[in-house]
């Protein structure tokens, strides 16, 4: 029936079983929006914040959905600017996740900000003294490039490609991508920057507190080379999650292996810095203002030593240490699990410095605060799992996203 | 914000924070109106190429 949408020369599967996977992704995506339209009917008392945890579970899953999505950008840096053009296979997944990851971003921000309609205010009445202000200029241009970036491949479905204006567009795009890849790679050096930014500058918040250079505090470039390092380690994830459920081969293996060797370099650098600036925070930082590392990590339920072992050496050293290897890219089960621990690894970083930050105690006389999320805050947070499940099986079945299909997967 | 609203003053905070978006969005818009006019008289070009 959709048979003239479909590309060349590829095999989907019926329209019907299609049709009751979308449905079943639709039910999840609808306990969503209800949640976010209590949210944005009956207020913030929906949720389970409140003085100690103005920011929360959404602001941690913005967080990492930002760092996720990181894979776009860097991704489109190695094949514009520094020229990796066997990455030409890989980008149009790298920036089709990346669309996902930070509209789901804005969502969150929309429902966070509890008066969606007033989100101009910040650019019309914007505080230029605020690195959040910096994040949703950043946020909201990089979303318009990365729109950009995914025209030409919407333009390549087979309908669409048969007017001459689209298709004339299309390729014109095409032309002068590395203008539109070198704005983005620049717009997401200073967001990713600026989260980082926003937490390493609390000096009421020890936890997250830290020096740097000039404005910026370590964090700001802690951030960016985090998402640099564990972004294109989701975009290979989800392919290989996407060739799974396809059943069927779609990027070669020495395109994911350049890719997952460039991360593991980025992991390897990003986690000796990282270790600096624990030590670093650790050994002066913190003693400066009264403070010792272990008053961090104990007198809570949840927060032990654990999650800081966790995210540098767990998540971090040897996911590293598996993809720099060149055997370790090339035993699967290993390769999948450094895979995996990059993205929980980069996940839990964001985890600690939102909610650890909140969960901390300042003051002498209080106590860790602890705080569980409402089921509307929950359900809010899955949507743009099931947003983007729908939107990726979307692009699968009628746009030509990966170049190698057809040649890994003849029709007979 | 632009500078003819009340809030604006001119110091090197509005300047550099307000002077980048408005650069970051200049490039976007100056890259897609030239696909947009290229693509425009290429299709047309086309077409009239056609009818002759």
């Amino acid at each position: 029936m959709d048979s003239a949408l479909i590309p060349e020369g590829v095999k989907r599967c019926s329209l019907g079983r299609f049709s009751v996977w979308i449905l079943a992704l639709t039910a999840i995506l609808l306990w969503g929006v209800i949640a976010m339209l209590l949210c944005w009917f009956k207020g913030l008392n929906q949720t389970n914040m409140n003085d100690a945890y103005g920011f929360a579970l959404w602001i941690w899953a913005d967080l990492a959905v930002i760092a996720l999505g990181g894979g776009a950008f860097f991704t489109g840096f190695l094949k514009y600017i520094v020229g990796k053009d066997e990455l030409k296979n890989i980008i149009n997944y790298a920036v089709i996740i990346g669309v996902i990851c930070y509209t789901s971003a804005l969502l969150l921000l929309a429902i966070d900000v509890g008066q969606p309609l007033r989100s101009w205010f910040i650019f019309w009445h914007a505080n230029v003294h605020s690195m959040l202000t910096e994040v949703a200029f950043c946020l909201s241009c990089y979303l318009v490039v990365l729109i950009i970036e995914f025209l030409p491949l919407l333009f390549e479905n087979p309908k669409l490609d048969k007017k001459p204006f689209l298709r004339h567009l299309s390729h014109n795009m095409h032309e002068i991508m590395a203008v539109f890849a070198a704005t983005g790679a620049f717009l997401s050096f200073f967001h990713q920057g600026s989260l980082g930014g926003v937490a390493g500058v609390l000096f009421g918040r020890p936890f997250a507190f830290r020096e740097g250079v000039f404005i910026w505090p370590w964090t700001f470039f802690l951030f960016t080379w985090s998402a640099a390092a564990c972004g294109p380690c989701f975009t290979i994830l989800i392919t290989r999650l996407t060739e799974k459920v396809t059943n069927k081969k779609l990027v070669k293996d020495n395109v994911v292996d350049l890719l997952a060797k460039i991360s593991g370099w980025m992991l390897g650098t990003y986690i000796i810095a990282k270790i600096f600036d624990t030590w670093y925070w650790a050994a002066y930082t913190l003693p400066k203002q009264g403070f010792s590392l272990i008053d961090f990590y104990s007198n809570n339920p949840f927060y032990g030593i654990w999650i800081l072992v966790a995210e540098i050496v767990i998540c971090g050293i040897i996911p590293a240490a598996i993809l720099i290897s060149s055997g370790g890219r090339k035993n699967k089960r290993l390769f999948m699990t450094a895979i995996i621990l990059a993205v929980i690894g980069v996940c839990i970083n964001r985890w600690v410095m939102v909610l650890q930050t909140m969960a901390a105690p300042v003051m002498t006389f209080e106590g860790w605060f602890m705080y569980y999320p409402s089921w509307q805050e929950v359900a809010t947070t899955i949507l743009p799992v099931a947003y983007g499940a729908i939107f990726i099986s979307f692009a699968y079945r009628y746009l030509p996203i990966f170049p190698q299909e057809r040649e890994l997967n003849p029709i007979d | 914000m632009f500078p003819f609203c009340f809030e604006w003053v001119w110091d090197m905070s509005h300047i550099v924070f307000m002077g980048g978006l408005w650069y970051a969005l200049g490039i976007v818009g100056a890259g897609l109106t030239y696909c947009i006019i290229k693509a425009a008289r290429e299709s047309s070009d086309n077409h009239n190429d056609g009818h002759h």
